[in-house]
């Protein structure tokens, strides 16, 4: 095995993990009952794949062509800082709004910001 | 009810040092690479634009006191300038000087008459693009 083929089959592997967290994701979204549920599905493993498959295409660059794409680097720091909190920032939306939770979790809703 | 958004705030902070360096490599980028002036001034007014997103209006304009109106302007006067510039040579309006130099940090670099222009077009887009979103988004001004 010469180096490229490695770095495809590095490059690939990383890809594949990534787009398999994002369809795990997307079925989260789907079949999860409420807006925090899947919330929790579409921030956390969309981020895992993203950072995944940049991860996958900066090594591949860096393998065949030893070109350091600054640019990824600095796109996978970036998702995985703006990714949770915008999360955060939507569920708290839904929250302050008195969006409907599901039934199991609705017993350990805390009271602070519901009242307003 | 009292909103706390020091989630937001923090995130803020950092996440603008990063597009605002991501817009200033685009624009310097812009000669042999994907980039120049309007994507790096979209992408200032962006940065600028999460900064009056994290925090209000009042202090952004203590901590940003610029005339976004007059920055158009400076904008099309240095753009305007850059093509007269040529015509004091006596070459035709717009004529692109370019020549090579060696500077102390950066080793050998190519300095061109486009890029004042780009700076034009830069401030010209950054302006306009905080302009119409500001104007639209403060009622009570």
């Amino acid at each position: 095995m010469n180096a490229s083929v490695i770095s495809e089959v590095i490059a690939g592997v990383f890809i594949l993990i990534g787009t398999l967290f994002i369809l795990f994701s997307s079925f989260g979204i789907i079949r999860l009952p409420d807006v925090y549920t899947r919330s929790h599905a579409a921030t956390k493993s969309t981020t895992l794949g993203v950072l995944c498959t940049l991860l996958g295409a900066f090594l591949y660059f860096w393998i065949t062509d030893g070109y350091i794409s600054i640019r990824l680097l600095l796109g996978i720091f970036f998702v995985f800082l703006t990714a949770p909190v915008a999360g955060h920032l939507i569920c708290r939306a839904a929250y302050v709004t008195n969006v409907e939770i599901v039934r199991d979790t609705a017993k350990q809703r805390p009271k602070a910001e519901r009242e307003h | 009810m009292k909103s706390n958004d020091v989630m937001l705030h923090t995130l803020t902070r950092v996440v603008t040092f990063i597009i605002l360096a991501f817009s200033v490599y685009l624009f310097f980028a812009g000669h042999n690479n994907p980039g120049g002036g309007f994507i790096g001034g979209l992408m200032t007014a962006s940065a600028l634009l999460l900064m009056y997103l994290g925090f209000d209006m009042k202090s952004m304009k203590k901590a940003l006191p610029f005339n976004y109106t007059s920055m158009i302007a400076v904008g099309l006067l240095i753009a305007i300038a850059t093509g007269v510039s040529s015509m004091l040579f006596g070459y035709p309006f717009l004529t692109q000087f370019f020549e090579y130099y060696q500077i102390p940090i950066l080793g050998e670099t190519e300095l061109t008459t486009a890029l004042p222009f780009d700076l034009g077009v830069y401030l010209v887009v950054v302006a306009i693009a905080l302009t119409i979103i500001l104007t639209i988004a403060e009622d009570d001004a």
